[in-house]
Parts: C-alpha cells; sequence; structure tokens
C-alpha cells in the first residue's frame, strides 16, 4: 500500500511538471472526459474509435495477428531505412555493402532485425487471415475489407519477394531466378507461354526473351544490374508507399463497418 | 532406431505424405476430443516429442537448423496452435450454440470499453512483447549470408523463398504457367471471392464450427494442405535436382529418379488403340481435351442436380457457378498429383504446338 502511495505522489510530480504539461495536453486520464480526449486529441491514438467492443480487446479473440503485421510493417520500414543509409543497389557494391553491414557496423542487428521481421510479417499476416476467416469476420458488411486484406497479403509477400534480391548473394539471385521465370510462362506474355509464340507479325515473333513479362520485370534476359536496381525501387519505395495507403483504407474500413467483428 | 527412421522417411514421401495430412486434417477436425485443452497437449506434445526426436538424427539437423528454415519451423508451430486454438474455442461455442445460448464472444460484445486504457494498453504489451522477441531473435541467430552472386553457377536445388515453395512442389506435377501463373491467380481471385460466394449469414463475428462446417473445412484444405503443408514438403524434404529426400536422409546429389511419366494421349491412343499418334494436335489431344471440357463444363452442372443440389438452391446460379469452378480447381491439384503417383501421369492435354499443356 506504502508502495502504490508513493507511487502515485512520483506520477503526481511527474505530470505536474511543465515540461510534461507542455507535451500531454490532457494530464493523465482518469475521468471518463479525459480518455475521450486522450483518443481523439492524439494523431496516433485516433486511428482508433473512442470506444471499442469489448469483445475486440480480447486477445482470445483477435490474437492481436493484425496489429503484430502492423507494428512489423513499422519495424521493417524504420530498420530499412537505417540499412538505406548503408546500402548501394549496384552489383558493384551490393554485396560489399551487406559485408560491411555485418563487419563494420556497431550494434548491427538491424540486418537481423530486418530480415527476421520480414519472415515474421509473413507468417503473422497468415495468421491475421486465418482469424479473420475463422470468425467470418470477412461476412457483411465487411466483404470489401477482406478484400483490401487480400491484397495487403500479396503485397507483403511481394515486399518479401522484392528485398529477397538486394543482398546480392547466392541465394538471392537464385531465387529470384527461379521465382521470376515464372513470369517466361504467362499465357500470351511469357516468350515460353501458351500461345505467346503464335502471337507474330509477318513471321516475326512479337513475345520474346527480350520483349515478355519477364523482361518487364527485371528489365533484362537475366536477374542483373536492371533487375537489382528495379527491385531496389519497388522494395523501398513503390510497394510500402501502396501497402501503406491500403493499411489506412484497411483501418478506417475497420471502423466505418463497425469495428472489430463481433456477434451480431 | 533405423528401421523407425525408415517407416518415417517411407511416411514422409509425397504421395503418403499429403494424402495422410489430407485424411488426417478432415478427420481431426470431426474429432472433437482433439478440440479440448487435453488435445492440445496431446497434440503439442507429438509435434515437441516427434521434433526432439528427429533433431538426434544429424540429416535432419543439417535441414532443420540453418537459419532461414527457423521461422519455417515457427510457422509450423505458430500454424498448429492458431489452428487448434481456433477449433478449441469454435468447439466451446458450439457447445453454448447446441444448449440455445449465444456465443462467448456475446457477452463481451455487447460491452464497450473506452480504448483507453483498455484497448491502448493491449497493444503497448503486444509491441512490447514483439518489440522483445524481434531483438532477441536477431542477436541469437546472424542473418545469413552466402557466396556473393554468380549468375552462372545455380545451387542445386535453386528454391523460390519459402513462402513460394509450395508453388514450386507443384512444378513437378504442372508446367509453370499452371504452377506459376495461374494457380497463384486464382488463389488470389478465389480468396476475393470468399465473402461473396459465402452466404451463410451465421457464424458472423464469432469462432464456430458447426455453423459453418464446409466453408472451415474447405478453407483448411487450401491453407493447410495445399498451402503450409506443400512449403514444409517444399522446403524441409526437396534436396537436390527437386527430389525427395526423407526427412532423415541424407541430400545425395546424385540420386537418380526415373522419370517415365506418359500424357493421356499416349495411354489413349498407343496404349489402348495400339496405333500411332495422329499427327493433328486437336485429334491427337481430343480425349484429354474432352475430359477437361467434362470436369470444368459438365461437371458443375450435374453436381447442381445431384451432390451439390442443395448449394446450388441456396447459392444461385452465378454465385454457384463461380463457386463450383473454384472449388474444382483447387480439388484438380491434388488430383493431377494423384493421377502422377498412381499412373505416372505427365499431361492431360499435351499440345506442344502451342505449348499449351495441362
Amino acid at each position: 500500500m506504502n508502495l502504490e502511495k508513493s507511487w502515485r505522489r512520483l506520477q503526481q510530480q511527474v505530470v505536474e511538471t511543465q515540461v510534461w504539461k507542455s507535451i500531454f495536453r490532457v494530464g493523465i486520464p482518469n475521468t471518463n472526459r479525459k480518455r475521450v480526449l486522450a483518443v481523439l486529441g492524439n494523431v496516433v491514438l485516433h486511428l482508433h474509435p473512442v470506444k471499442t467492443r469489448k469483445s475486440g480487446v480480447k486477445m482470445r479473440y483477435t490474437w492481436c495477428a493484425g496489429g503484430m503485421t502492423f507494428f512489423l510493417f513499422l519495424v521493417l520500414t524504420f530498420t530499412g531505412l537505417l540499412l538505406m543509409f548503408y546500402y548501394r543497389p549496384t552489383i558493384e557494391y551490393a554485396y560489399g555493402d551487406m559485408l560491411d553491414l555485418r563487419e563494420q557496423v556497431p550494434f548491427g542487428i538491424m540486418r537481423e532485425m530486418h530480415r527476421w521481421g520480414a519472415h515474421a510479417m509473413v507468417i503473422t499476416v497468415w495468421i491475421h487471415m486465418f482469424r479473420v476467416f475463422m470468425t467470418g469476420s470477412y461476412k457483411p458488411p465487411r466483404e470489401f475489407n477482406w478484400n483490401v486484406g487480400v491484397v495487403l497479403l500479396v503485397l507483403t509477400l511481394l515486399l518479401s519477394f522484392t528485398g529477397y534480391l538486394l543482398p546480392w548473394d547466392q541465394l538471392a539471385i537464385w531465387a529470384i531466378t527461379v521465382g521470376s521465370n515464372m513470369a517466361r510462362a504467362t499465357p500470351l506474355a511469357g516468350y515460353e507461354g501458351p500461345f505467346a509464340a503464335q502471337i507474330a507479325f509477318n513471321g516475326v515473333n512479337l513475345v520474346t526473351a527480350g520483349s515478355d513479362a519477364r523482361f518487364g520485370l527485371l528489365g533484362g534476359r537475366i536477374v542483373g544490374a536492371n533487375a537489382l536496381l528495379r527491385f531496389y525501387v519497388l522494395h523501398c519505395v513503390f510497394i510500402p508507399l501502396i501497402a501503406a495507403f491500403l493499411m489506412a483504407v484497411h483501418f478506417w474500413r475497420v471502423r466505418k463497418d463497425g469495428g472489430i467483428s463481433g456477434p451480431l | 532406431m533405423t528401421a523407425i527412421k525408415d517407416i518415417i522417411n517411407w511416411l514422409a514421401s509425397p504421395a503418403i505424405a499429403v494424402t495422410l495430412s489430407m485424411v488426417g486434417l478432415v478427420g481431426a477436425m470431426f474429432c472433437k476430443p482433439l478440440w479440448t485443452k487435453k488435445g492440445g497437449i496431446l497434440l503439442f506434445a507429438t509435434l515437441i516429442g516427434g521434433f526432439a526426436f528427429s533433431f538426434t538424427d544429424p540429416n535432419f539437423r543439417i535441414v532443420a537448423s540453418m537459419p532461414d528454415n527457423v521461422p519455417i519451423l515457427g510457422m509450423l508451430f505458430l500454424v498448429g496452435f492458431f489452428f487448434w486454438y481456433a477449433m478449441y474455442q469454435a468447439h466451446l461455442n458450439d457447445a453454448r450454440l447446441a444448449k440455445g445460448l449465444p456465443p462467448l464472444e456475446k457477452e463481451d460484445s455487447d460491452k464497450k470499453v473506452f480504448t483507453w486504457p483498455d484497448l491502448v494498453y493491449v497493444e503497448l504489451i503486444s509491441l512490447i512483447v514483439c518489440s522483445i522477441v524481434m531483438i532477441l531473435w536477431s542477436i541469437v541467430l546472424k542473418a545469413p549470408l552466402e557466396e556473393p552472386a554468380n549468375p552462372g553457377a545455380a545451387p542445386n536445388p535453386a528454391k523460390a523463398p519459402w513462402y513460394f515453395l509450395g508453388l514450386q512442389e507443384l512444378l513437378v506435377y504442372f508446367d509453370p504457367w499452371m504452377a506459376g501463373v495461374v494457380l497463384p491467380t486464382l488463389i488470389i481471385v478465389g480468396l476475393m471471392a470468399i465473402p461473396y460466394i459465402d452466404t451463410n449469414p451465421r457464424g458472423n463475428g464469432y469462432f464456430s464450427f458447426r455453423e459453418r462446417k464446409w466453408e472451415i473445412v474447405m478453407f483448411c484444405f487450401g491453407f493447410i494442405i495445399l498451402w503450409v503443408v506443400l512449403i514444409i514438403l517444399g522446403t524441409f524434404l526437396r534436396g537436390p535436382n527437386w527430389n525427395f529426400f526423407g526427412p532423415y536422409e541424407y541430400w545425395d546429389p546424385n540420386k537418380l529418379v526415373p522419370l517415365n511419366n506418359v500424357s493421356v494421349s499416349e495411354i489413349f491412343w498407343v496404349k489402348w488403340l495400339k496405333t500411332a499418334l495422329p499427327a493433328f494436335w486437336l485429334k491427337r489431344e481430343l480425349p484429354g481435351i474432352l475430359l477437361v471440357l467434362f470436369y470444368m463444363g459438365a461437371l458443375p452442372g450435374l453436381l447442381s442436380k445431384t451432390l451439390f443440389k442443395r448449394f446450388y438452391e441456396k447459392m444461385g446460379t452465378v454465385r454457384y457457378v463461380v463457386g463450383v469452378n473454384l472449388f474444382l480447381i483447387m480439388l484438380a491439384v491434388p488430383i493431377k498429383m494423384y493421377l502422377r503417383w498412381i499412373f505416372n501421369l505427365k499431361y492431360i492435354v499435351n499440345i506442344q504446338e502451342f505449348s499449351f499443356n495441362i
């Protein structure tokens, strides 16, 4: 009891300092009015509704899998930004920069955080999808948000796929070679795909190894310098921007569709 | 010991492993005692025990302890745990629903709590736990870095990123345009179509099995068997030249596997009619084309009158056609696998002229 009293006193003293008051405008939210203001008046917290269904707060229901996925996205954004200080996406430097990151950078766990975080995010996003399915939370009125979620799942895999190439080691180049070889089998659009050889003009094939879907993806006939640059830009800028936009839509729709799902 | 390992190696071969996991999964979903706390402990103990036993084997250790395979093992445990946990809660609710009570979530969902502090604190705790796990994991396990990229020296086996290994496994049974383009596209389309096909209004917002048996069995079949099990197979059991290796087998690059697969056209014309293959592709491939047309074109109609009559009446024509086609394509994946394992069938339709092989 005494301990609690002194804790309260300490808390009181801290929140009454000028510094604290200048940062947190509402003080400790100890009344319902202040609890509302704490959420409404904070740029991060106002993504939430002021009140939430009690079932939506329970771990046993949500598993926090979606929240984990979002948090891992933030971790990956942050560690990825740090990695961008050191990494140059050219075949001359890329691998050497990886060695430097491993050997020269002090407290260097950001590559580890980024790699393991990426694996973890793929897994949490699957578990989130599984939870949403098993609770039937895709049913009306949440059909559209399930669709946004499916696109976000695909974007997560694409983010991981494009990031796979960047270390420019044997694992990277051959995993991307195996993966992108699929593109050359695209019906009509890949040069080994069904009916692609039939697309010809005056006997000249239009879909060749130098003009098909795989070429467009890699910027060349093999996984080389252009592919590295393309994957770098896709990985660091293009896909994260789309994913961030769709996440905003996803969270917004969670609220507009009536908050975290629960029995009707 | 070696006898047990030989049996497990044999059980892990694709035909048997996929059969066992299919029968096991669907059977388990209807086996109520598994979805209690005792059943969970039993399942978990089996998984841990099997894993601990396997880890004493040097060949298993080589593959399982590669740093990039650690998350895949983690996924195996996490997906296993959450599958059990979802089914456990579903059965708790089912017992309540059978008695006419509302699901467990109902009581809670009628109440509302203030986001601050109730939700914000849960989020903060999750965030801290997640950070600690990530930091510890990053300190303990260094991110691997292999030799510098060399476009001239392909490793054997060359594997796609791990989450695509289920699709790479399908390359054994399908041409790349199917395994790498059409099927992934249909997975995405199929997932997106789920809320529009599923007209069952029950089971919205709570765990339940008895109210949504069909949906859950089909989804778990796709997710657990065709996605997760095939990833495990592709990661841990496919070695050099994409040959199969049991969990306790050494990845011998010189292992020889005879390939003598035949297509439907060869079976029909050469084996049955004892004539040469017709020169014209349409005549040659007619048996296979008719099979595919029957499967995709006539079967949905036949099923709507017989086995799926109930669904057809409930769903209406458009939903039924889309749903049953997606279902049949999903089912075609294991069907093609079994045709390969039993009849050494290579292609049902084999039109090399257009690179169009199914």
